[in-house]
Order: C-alpha cells, then structure tokens, then sequence
C-alpha cells in the first residue's frame, strides 16, 4: 500500500498527488514513468513521475481525469492509499546518460502540452541543476488550464506560456510559439523534447524538423504490465515495431508513427465509454 | 486383476454451459472414485511413471497411500519431490510423462496419475506450521513468485534462511496468475492456498518491485544484506510473427489478452479492466497459451478458431485442453499459417490472410516442417487477432547484474544445479531454459535452493 501525503486539484481535471514510494524515489530519473493501481478493481495505468524526493522517499504524479480509471486514481484522499504503485519503468530520458563534456554547448527547449507539462518538470530541472541551457514552452487552450508555472520558472531560463485564447502570454498553439521563437528571436536550441497530447506531440515533430531542431517525445501508449510482457504499447519507430514501455518511453519524434500510436490509444475506448457510463450513473 | 476396472471417468462441468463461464471445467475426482482409480495402479517394481516424471515423484507409493486412505501419508509422499501438487495436479502434459509411461496404456488407459496428485493436493489435511525464520538468520532474495520462486523459497524457509520473495506485479504467482486461466486452475482456490502456504513458512513477499529498475541485484546484496539471489523471473516477452497489419487495432499478445483476463480480473463486471475479444476471434499457434487465449475469447462470447501451421498431431498443448475446446465448440485450422492481418479504413482488424501448409521432410529436430502451399491463400474474416506464438525471457536482469550471461537465446547461463556464472547468484526454471513447464520450474527451484544452501553453508 502506497500512502498519499498530499493531493492537489491544479484544475478542475487535473490532479497532483505526492505518494509515498522511497524505493521508486531512490531509482528514479528523469523521463521515467511509474503504474498505479488505485484499488483492487482498478486497472494498472502508466504515469510519467513528475518528481522525486529520496530524502522523504516521494514521487509526485499528475493525473488528468478521462475516465473512469483515472476518477479512480483522483478519487484517492489525502491520508489515503493506493493500492500499488511500480516503477521506476522505462529508459531515462537520453540526456541523463550523457556526460557533462557532451551537453555543456547544448540550449533545450521543452514544449509542453496539458497534462504533459508536469513530467517536464524534473526533466528541466536536471539540465538547470547542471547549468544547462534550458527554455520551457507551456501551452493549453486557456489561462486556468496552464500548469506547473512556478515550478517549471524555477527550473529554466526562460520560460514562456500560450494559450489556445490569448487570456495569458502568447496566442497561439505551441508550435508557433515555437517557430517565432527561432525565426524572429534569434533562438538557437539544439534539442527539443515535447511532452503532451499526441497530436500535439505530431505537430511539433514537423515544426521541428522544419526549424532542423532534433527531437525526442515520451509516448504515454496503452499498458499493462509496464516490464514488456503484454505488448499493449506496441507503436512503430524508424519502421521498426518497439514497446514503448522497455524501449521507450522518449524516442526521436522524427522516427515516430504519430497517426498508429493515436490509433492504438484509441483501443479500448468503446470499453472505456462503457464504464465511465455506469460509473457516472 | 486390478486392471481390469476402467479409468475411472473424471465429472466435469458441460462444455455448453461451461463455454460461458470461468468457472473450473474438471471437479476431480471425490473419494470413491479416487480410491477405485487408486486401486488400478499394479505397483510395478521398476515404475516407468516415475522415471518418466521431471522431478521423480515416488507415483505408486503416494497411490498406495490412498488405497489405504492416509491422504496426510499420500501427501508426505508426495511432498518430498514436489512443492506444488495441486498445480502440476491439473497443469501437467501428464500424457507425455507420468501417464505416457503408465504399463497400463500400452493396452488400455493409463493410471490417472494427474487427477490422483490432484485428489491428494485438494484434500489432504495442510499440516501447517506457521514458522519464521530464526533471529540472524541468513537472508535470501528470490526474484519472481511463479513456481519456480515458490519452488525455491519454499524450501530455503524449510531450512531456516530468512527468504524475501521479490514480484514485479502486484500479485504473487507468476504465470500461474497471469496466464493459466481461472477455469483451469482457480486462483482463489488452488493458487492463492498454495502461495499462502509458502507465507506460512515465513517466507515474506514484496510485490510491486521489478529488480533491475526499482532496485538491482547488487543493491539487494550490498545495501540490503542478501547474501544470495535466486532469479526466477520466467519467459515473459511475447514474440509476434512479424507479418505486415500486426500493429492493427485488434491484434493482441496472447500475454496481454490473458493477463487482462487472468491478473486484472476483465470477465468480471466489478473490475474496470477493458478487454475486448470482439465477435469473432482468431488465436495464431498451437500450444497450451494457444488453447487458454481461444478458451477465453469464447467465454467472453467471440466466436473463435484457431490456427496452426502443422497438423494437429504436433499440437504442443496438452491433450486435455485441446479436447476441451474441441468440446466447447472451438473451431481447429490446421496446417494453416497466417500472412497478412488485414485491417478496415479505420485501422481495426477485419481479416486474417493465410497460406495452407503442407508438412514436408522432417528438420533438425525430427519433426516434417510445414511449407507453404502454393496460390493457397485464403482470409479468414475476424475482428480480432490473438498471437501465441511463445514467450522468450525478459533481458531486464541480465543488463542490469554484471557477471551473469546471457545464452543466444535470451536465457541466463546457468548448469542443472542453477549455478550462474556469478558467484552467489542462482537461477531456474523459464529464465535459463525459455519456455517449459511449471513442474520443471519448480523442479528447477529446488535444486537451486539446495545449490543456495550448500554456498551459503560453505560461505
């Protein structure tokens, strides 16, 4: 049992939890995701850990509420527990495998998108740990919706918003934000990583590779187990069938199958309206 | 003459009703008609059901227990040569070991040896001594708690070490958990008590830790005082055919679908798993996973057949379940092989192209290999494809611990004793051989933990 030291509504959707987890907080790194299974008739279901804490042995999630699975989670109370929560799981992120000689030229720019800015966070914080140029774009349809700011400003060099209205920084969708950045400002970055929805994450693998700029995605795919066994994650890269679970989750966006990976996720969905129906009875 | 009586038929629920259920397809056998089946054994001097078992279990004098009606006597007996008898009881081929040996089926039918272990597993007293281990005693992690983790830990508790069971899901059992479906062996019934009895000799289980990611070997020994690893994490990475559509929506690994059903509880309406077996259901391969998957899809209502390159002769799953699901109306496509999964506009499943085979001259192995028929193409409408084509080991181990090997084939190095190349490292069962059987896990286990206690008392 996994004890929730703290939960917080950051929107009306999304929720941040800090559970206690020492052995995952002592393993885990940048990029990494973990499974939570709320309750005993939950489903397993794979979250990128937006932090970590090996002092007092915490990871922090952020959950966005779409179905029933996820209520599940966000249902959760403070004091309470989960049933189980695994990981650390998938490759870190590949900076972290880099050494400081490889990555001292080097300006990161993270796009970030909804409920994919949090595991930004620990990502950004690395590099500006290490004194790494990092830059932070966060970007979500209104102002209520952008999260993390705080955090995410104390943990790069800049950091800029959008919003899909205009009610707070630039209007506009991340992409462009993007291309501005690099068009007009002068921005030379040598690597971007998006974080976000899928087809954000599609979007900005073009505009990328418009601008030159390499790119890594971390793909939130369809899971069971989370060790390779079930294949659920299955997504094809550079041609090649991989499991975004052991392989993944970060792989180079220009290798990615963006339109199969949004198909897959879209597996279960005629399951999935089925029980959040008879959960919203 | 004792063989003259016929092996006494085994009650089982009808396969029409138990089509739509997942509830236990065999009863077993209740006490009279264990002691008449009991009573066709000839006890012979040399038994070939013995030497024919992978762990040897003393088969004649367990059956001669329960002629006598001592089924504490019969379960010792048992008990000395395997750990999980009322597993094997119901999992093992026991038509290609114990009772493809039995003298009586070279005229007529074996002993029911298999239904017998069972009997004995489900019946006898538990002589249950809760136990824990003594104060500074040595400690022992075992990684992974499918039979052969069971296996292992089972017996080092037996001789006092304080022994950590390590499981990356959030149940403990293994393939027994995730993959053997409930209407084959019960997982409240037969698993759990089984896995309770392990506890019971002070064996504790942490779940939810994957060694390699959450902590590593050389943590568990240096930071966390083990002084020996056992590692029985399985084969549990599917293989996929590597046909173009594998990536549809509606393909799935047999491991998936099955864990789905088995470990995440979908058939039932209380849990919130999804899985979807569609109308109609095609399940690639030929084996026991083969059989279970095909077995599953049917009771979730999919229409299902099966298909396998060779003929039905080479079926590598056990008899039994392919006579159950021929029974509970499944329908066999032999000397089939898929070439191409076919998909609608939206990217689901909508057919499965295959080739018909023909068996040609018998390969390395003695086995005639199918070849393709020429111009034989033909599709098999479906809205869902499940591949059981096997399993291999997961690397996660090996990459992780230096010093241990990994063989061509994906497995840990490791003799016939369960020593790996690396001192104070043991491993057994599916992880150094690849796909098997649960008693050659557990069998497998065992030796290891005499290997573990012989080093640990040497040390």
């Amino acid at each position: 049992m996994f004890k929730i030291l703290k939960r917080e509504m950051l929107t009306p959707n999304i929720c941040k939890m800090v559970v206690e987890a020492p052995r995952i907080a002592k393993a885990a790194k940048p990029g990494q995701f973990l499974i939570v299974r709320p309750n005993e008739k939950g489903e397993r279901i794979p979250l990128t850990i937006s932090d970590y804490d090996v002092e007092n042995g915490t990871v922090t999630i952020v959950t966005q509420l779409i179905g029933a699975s996820s209520a599940a989670i966000i249902a959760t109370q403070e004091g309470e527990f989960f049933n189980d929560v695994v990981g650390p799981l998938g490759n870190p992120s590949a900076f972290v495998g880099k050494t400081a000689d490889e990555l001292k030229d080097a300006r990161y720019i993270f796009i970030a998108g909804g409920v994919g800015t949090a595991p930004v966070y620990p990502q950004a914080k690395w590099l500006h740990d290490r004194g790494i140029a990092v830059d932070v774009i966060i970007g979500a349809k209104t102002k209520d919706l952008l999260i993390y700011t705080e955090e995410l400003a104390s943990a790069c060099d800049n950091l800029y918003l959008c919003t899909d209205d205009g009610s707070e920084g630039f209007k506009g969708l991340v992409t462009a934000l993007l291309e501005k950045l690099v068009n007009e400002d002068g921005m030379k970055y040598t690597q971007a990583v998006a974080i976000g929805p899928m087809i954000m994450m599609k979007f900005c693998t073009l505009t990328c590779k418009k601008l030159g700029i390499p790119e890594d995605v971390s793909l939130n795919m369809l899971m069971v187990d989370g060790t390779g066994m079930c294949g659920a994650c299955r997504v094809t890269v550079a041609g090649k069938t991989k499991f975004a679970c052991v392989d993944g989750p970060e792989f180079n966006g220009f290798d990615v199958d963006f339109d199969e990976a949004m198909r897959r996720l879209g597996q279960y969905k005629a399951e999935e309206m089925a029980a959040k129906e008879e959960l919203d009875k | 003459m004792a063989n003259r009586i016929p092996r006494v038929p085994v009650r089982e629920q009808d396969p029409q009703v138990r089509a739509h259920n997942f509830e236990e397809v065999c009863y077993g056998y209740n006490a009279e008609e264990a002691a008449l089946e009991a009573s066709r054994c000839l006890h012979c001097k040399n038994p070939r059901c013995v030497t024919a078992c992978p762990v040897s279990v003393n088969i004649p004098e367990f059956i001669a227990q329960i002629v006598a009606g001592d089924l504490k006597g019969a379960a010792a007996v048992i008990a000395k040569d395997s750990s999980l008898p009322a597993v094997c009881g119901r999992v093992c081929p026991q038509e290609t070991q114990c009772e493809g040996s039995c003298i009586l089926g070279v005229k007529g039918e074996p002993v029911a040896i298999g239904k017998l272990e069972r009997f004995v597993a489900d019946n006898a007293p538990k002589a249950e001594t809760p136990a824990s281990p003594a104060p500074g005693a040595k400690k022992v992690a075992v990684i992974g708690s499918g039979p052969a983790g069971l296996a292992c830990a089972s017996d080092l508790a037996k001789k006092g070490y304080d022994v950590t069971i390590f499981e990356a899901l959030h149940k403990a059992g293994g393939v027994l958990e995730y993959g053997i479906p409930e209407f084959r062996l019960p997982k409240e019934a037969v698993l759990k008590r089984e896995v309770d009895s392990v506890k019971a000799l002070g064996v504790k289980i942490e779940t939810d830790v994957i060694v390699g990611r959450t902590v590593t070997i050389d943590q568990l020994m240096d930071e966390e005082g083990f002084e020996a690893v056992f590692v029985g994490t399985g084969a549990g990475l599917p293989r996929f055919m590597g046909i173009p559509g594998e990536n549809l929506n509606g393909v799935f690994s047999a491991n998936e679908f099955l864990t789905r059903n088995n470990l995440m509880k979908a058939f039932r309406k209380d849990y919130l798993t999804p899985i979807h077996a569609g109308k109609k259901c095609c399940v690639v391969g030929g084996g026991n996973v083969a059989m279970d998957a095909a077995r599953t899809a049917l009771r979730l209502g999919a229409d299902t057949t099966i298909v396998y390159r060779r003929t039905e002769v080479e079926l590598p799953a056990r008899k039994e379940e392919v006579h159950h699901a021929k029974q509970e109306g499944i329908d066999f496509q032999m000397l089939t092989n898929p070439v191409e999964i076919l998909g609608d506009e939206k990217g689901w499943v909508r057919a499965i192209k295959c080739i018909r085979m023909e068996l040609g001259e018998p390969d390395a192995s003695g086995r005639r290999s199918p070849v393709p028929v020429e111009g034989s193409e033909f599709e098999i409408p479906t809205e869902t494809v499940i591949m059981a084509l096997g399993t291999s080991p997961n690397p996660l181990i090996v990459n992780t611990t230096d010093g241990l090997v990994a063989t061509r084939r994906g497995c840990i190095e490791a003799d016939g004793d369960g020593v790996t190349t690396r001192p104070g490292i043991f491993a057994g069962g599916d992880a150094v051989t690849g796909a098997a059987t649960v008693i050659l896990a557990m069998g497998a286990g065992r030796k290891a933990a005499a290997s573990i206690d012989e080093y640990l008392q040497n040390k």
